[in-house]
């Protein structure tokens, strides 16, 4: 194995204070970056600290979260499902009620004023299944940016539905024909844009993953979710949940789950990772579960890669899920054990979408089917007092043609 | 001025990648890097990562390229530089990597992806072993940003052309020469530029600025050819050789 980077040593729990100034969460993070796109990173992480510390900038994005994205979104009782468990009572935090159907816009918007306060004039995005691209082809359309969108061939082929209303929105979208054609190679793609155009563009990285201070600023905007679903069951229950649940691929909508709870000790999180076919490399996308701390897209944290360092081919049901990678603030929450991570099978997350629909008309997404599976199982070896929190991060819409495929039905 | 050209380890195959040394090596070449196959090269441009994505496509293992380096190594003059991904660095463990590549024969490393920032713990690393680590100066880098890099460079500064991937461009950047003045008064160490550079003529633009040249899509590019018929490696290495020796002849007239 490898011998350890010149680090801090894990506290032995995590703490909310992270990152550091070099962007270390405990020994993950950083930036394994090419020198081109240092300044920048450097530049980005002033202007975020500026922003951050600016009520006016606060305010606007609050505005714009309310009266444009649609929050905040409701904590839902899903009464008959928890009937049916007979254990803990579950409840969704309801992403998929957003503005374009996800997270991903709480992250977009916010980016979308720093590219704004920052003085850039263009946009550059990637993208997987296609959510964060429309949820950035949306915030640049909302404040007239020019767009780009880097994704994988092969993705473009399966997500024609996204695809149409980046172009709708305005954004360009530019086909990626190197490598494996999906959403690593559209990460590449954007970063080499990146280095060539940084004096007057923004990269508006889409999951908590990537160089300081892209995972932190990524987190902070999708914060916005676990404090909502914090106060709500509050105000719900008279106290807080007891589990809180949520899937990871990159990891964005799990870390602005899970971060505002990281302080409350007594509150278990656990998030979900992509089991699909099963264990054997290449089969799934449980970067957490079975990877190794490795290096890729400018963060040090796990990742899927074989004995010489080369990145693994993965596999999900669910696009948003298929990543080799995953967040440093992940891969700290995992050494710690402050977050418990588990994996969820292409069926299990499949069958769940199917459950859910008819038992509480609501259609969630492939990669949100994850974590609800997990938490239909877990209710069941829980007591009736307990209070579940998972966060339905995005609404199944996109999902319709490959649940219809795979369940043998005909559109 | 000395001339640096580099090639990808493993395209079309680890024994033309040995020819293709030793060919380089007498076409004039006075140091040569070999790119270690990536999967994810996010400083490359297309050539290179096309390259790249050939040799991985035949399951090129990094044992292979060490023992092929062994080989070579003791049989050129030109110094072997590898250049090099940390993931891949670290993957092996950096102590056990450092010592392949010192064992194999290399005398440096261009780690592309771990910036002056990140890089005191490995270069400490790298100076106990007595392997140089070459670092990288960007167009974007600012001077005070450009002074702690420097502070571990060792072997050569290696000064990014123009802001953006490798591969080959027409123009030089207005700022290279401003860049390559302002290093020029922070080290005594020789600065070599890449990224952008194909022809002669850009060769004899950098005199008197630059104490060496790095060209690299521009001779990966001609290996392509072999990707589908390997019958050509003879022509292929002939035709590299001499538009190896044409860039040679401009850096050292």
């Amino acid at each position: 194995m490898s011998v350890a980077l010149p680090d801090t040593p894990l506290s032995g729990h995590a703490t909310s204070q992270v990152p550091d100034a070099e962007g270390r969460f405990g020994e993950f993070g950083r930036r394994f970056v090419p020198e081109t796109l240092m300044h920048a990173l450097e530049e980005l992480t002033v202007e975020y600290a500026k922003a951050k510390a600016d009520p006016s900038f606060q305010k606007q994005l609050d505005g714009l979260l309310h009266t444009f994205v649609g929050r905040p979104n409701p904590l839902y009782f899903a009464e008959r499902l928890t009937h049916e468990c007979g254990g803990a009572q579950i409840y969704f935090k309801r992403e998929d009620l957003n503005h374009t159907g996800a997270h991903k816009i709480n992250n977009t918007i916010g980016q979308t004023l720093l590219t704004l306060r920052m003085g850039k004039k263009r946009v550059i995005a990637e993208t997987g299944a296609g959510q964060h691209g429309v949820a950035t082809a949306t915030a640049c359309a909302r404040f007239g940016l020019p767009c780009v969108v880097y994704m994988g061939e092969e993705d473009i082929r399966r997500q024609k539905l996204n695809v149409f209303i980046m172009r709708t929105m305005g954004a360009e979208v530019r086909p990626v024909t190197s490598g494996s054609r999906t959403l690593r190679d559209a990460i590449n793609e954007a970063m080499r844009d990146w280095m060539a155009s940084v004096e007057n563009t923004h990269y508006i990285l889409g999951s908590v993953v990537g160089p300081h201070p892209f995972p932190m600023i990524v987190r902070d905007f999708q914060s916005v979710i676990g404090k909502e679903a914090r106060a709500q069951c509050l105000e719900a229950t008279g106290r807080l949940p007891d589990e809180v649940v949520a899937c990871v691929g990159g990891g964005s909508n799990s870390a602005g789950m899970f971060y505002p709870f990281v302080d409350d000790t007594n509150v278990e999180l656990t998030g979900v990772e992509a089991g699909g076919r099963g264990p054997k490399a290449g089969d799934h996308a449980s970067t957490l579960t079975f990877g190794n701390k490795g290096i890729l897209h400018g963060t040090y944290s796990y990742v899927l890669q074989d004995e010489d360092g080369q990145t693994a081919d993965v596999h999900s049901i669910s696009a948003g899920l298929d990543y080799p990678g995953v967040g440093p603030e992940h891969a700290y929450w995992k050494d710690t054990g402050r977050v418990r991570y588990v994996n969820i099978g292409d069926k299990r997350a499949l069958d769940t979408v199917q459950h859910v629909a008819r038992t509480e008309g609501i259609l969630p997404a492939l990669e949100s089917s994850h974590a609800i599976a997990y938490a239909l199982e877990r209710a069941k070896q829980r007591n009736p007092s307990d209070i579940i929190v998972v966060c339905l991060s995005g609404r199944g819409d996109k999902d319709v043609n490959e649940v219809a495929r795979l369940t043998g039905q005909e559109l | 001025m000395a001339f640096m050209p580099f090639i990808a380890a493993g395209d079309p195959d680890l024994p033309t990648t040995a020819r293709l040394l030793k060919e380089l090596a007498a076409s004039g070449a006075d140091l040569i890097e070999v790119g270690f196959p990536y999967s994810d090269p996010i400083a490359d441009g297309p050539v290179i990562q096309a390259s790249y994505t050939r040799a991985l496509a035949k399951h090129v293992k990094l044992k292979e390229i060490f023992a092929t380096i062994t080989g070579v190594s003791r049989e050129i003059q030109a110094p072997l530089v590898s250049m090099v991904s940390y993931a891949i660095i670290f993957r092996q463990g950096i102590d056990a990597f450092v010592q392949e590549a010192k064992a194999a024969g290399f005398a440096g490393l261009i780690v592309p992806d771990l910036p002056g920032d990140e890089a005191s713990g490995f270069a400490a690393l790298m100076a106990k072993h007595q392997m140089d680590l070459i670092q990288l100066v960007a167009p974007t880098t600012p001077p005070d940003r450009a002074a702690k890099i420097l502070k571990h460079a060792t072997g050569f500064v290696y000064c990014i052309a123009v802001a953006g991937t490798t591969g080959v461009r027409k123009e030089l950047a207005p700022q290279l020469a401003e860049m390559l003045k302002s290093l020029r008064t922070q080290t005594t160490l020789p600065l070599a530029v890449g990224f952008g550079i194909s022809a002669p003529d850009q060769i004899h633009h950098l005199k008197g600025k630059a104490d060496g040249v790095i060209v690299g899509s521009a001779i990966v590019k001609l290996l392509e050819n072999l990707a589908s018929d390997s019958s050509k490696t003879d022509a292929v290495l002939r035709e590299i050789g001499s538009f190896a020796k044409t860039l040679a002849d401009a850096a050292h007239t």
